[in-house]
């Protein structure tokens, strides 16, 4: 069995390693003990890091999500106003923004799937280190140094194994969510700089200054109305053919209620 | 014989299977020399099934240490390499 044999000799010569480093082999157990807290903290610290790895990455994704969601309004608002060249520029956009968020989405379960991974392998070896705690006291307790040294390295041996793997998982682990920081936050400076911002929307986004410049002309016209109502204006309207009798009609009846207003007051 | 499959822990093979796993085994070791990468992959796979077909997984608590161990379903071809030659590669 050569792979298979090969890998495990390398496991059996760290264990061995192990058990070597001490003249009384019921220090072995306490140091190793001792290692075995030690890979439990690591492993249960790189299932968080995993964790808000995995968080970093839903915020960027809804984040994502928000830009493609104000870029789709934007192109019902630009076709709305009859101008399918600005609805097309959002829409492009937008799609230009899926790319994004399928890495993303990827890189997500991704992580999801080592959070469980990882989470799994923390909660077996707390199994086996508290099965090993047990081991360790009986064989203290009826140590007599003939029998001793096969079950201290049977017990020793077994768990180091168990320590390896799961020290490899959480290497493996904290390389990738390292990675995924690095992208992750680049894609935050690159959202801060601007760079995408401008891609997006906000703050400086044309598709909105047009369709707002097209809504403030709008407005600019109804305030023109409505101040050419006050005045009272009726030649003006006549020349500028804008307005309805009812509205300047009510207008006009609002503007003359005002002094009456300020005269009461 | 206990059998572990990197990340996913270990299992209990019946012995019967050795001459079976060992064939499996020995296409795996070729693909690995020639740098085969597919080769690799499905030797690897074919390996790593028929374990987990034959073996009963062993109590999470069990302390006994693998007669064979087996590198994790998704490892490439330079990581078992690396294992393979590399002592440092494993941590502890």
């Amino acid at each position: 069995m050569s792979v298979m044999k090969r890998v495990s000799l390398i496991f059996k010569s760290k264990a061995n390693k192990a058990l070597d480093r001490m003249e009384d082999p019921r220090e072995t157990l306490d140091y190793s003990y001792q290692r075995q807290l030690e890979m439990l903290t690591q492993v249960r610290r790189g299932v968080a890091d995993v964790a808000t790895s995995r968080k970093r990455v839903e915020l960027q994704m809804n984040n994502l999500r928000q830009q493609q969601n104000k870029l789709e309004g934007q192109a019902k608002q630009a076709l709305g106003a009859g101008r399918e060249d600005l609805a097309r520029e959002a829409l492009g956009r937008k799609g230009a923004l899926q790319s994004q968020l399928t890495d993303l989405e990827s890189q997500y379960h991704s992580l999801q799937a080592d959070e469980e991974k990882l989470t799994v392998a923390s909660q077996r070896l707390q199994s086996k280190v508290e099965a090993f705690r047990m081991q360790k006291e009986t064989i203290k307790a009826t140590y007599t140094a003939a029998e001793a040294q096969s079950r201290i390295g049977e017990a020793v041996s077994g768990i180091s194994e168990e320590m390896g793997d799961v020290g490899m998982a959480v290497q493996r682990a904290q390389d990738k969510t390292a990675q995924m920081q690095a992208r992750a936050g680049a894609i935050d400076e690159l959202m801060a700089s601007g760079a995408l911002e401008d891609m997006t929307g906000t703050p400086r986004d044309d598709i909105q200054a047009e369709l707002d410049s097209m809504r403030g002309g709008q407005n600019i016209e109804v305030e023109l109305q409505r101040l050419k109502g006050e005045l009272g204006a009726g030649s003006t309207q006549a020349i500028e053919g804008g307005g309805t009798p009812a509205a300047d009609g009510a207008t006009q009846a609002a503007a003359a209620e005002q002094p009456q207003a300020g005269e009461g007051a | 014989m206990i059998v572990r499959i990197l990340s996913e822990g270990q299992l209990q093979v019946d012995d019967s299977a050795a001459a079976e796993l060992n064939s499996l085994d020995a296409e795996l070791e070729k693909a690995v020399n020639s740098g085969d990468g597919p080769a690799f992959r499905s030797a690897l796979l074919a390996l790593l099934n028929r374990v987990r077909e034959l073996g009963t997984p062993l109590a999470a608590d069990s302390l006994e240490p693998s007669d064979s161990i087996l590198p994790r379903a998704d490892a490439d071809l330079d990581e078992v390499r690396s294992m393979l030659t590399d002592e440092g590669y494993i941590p502890g």
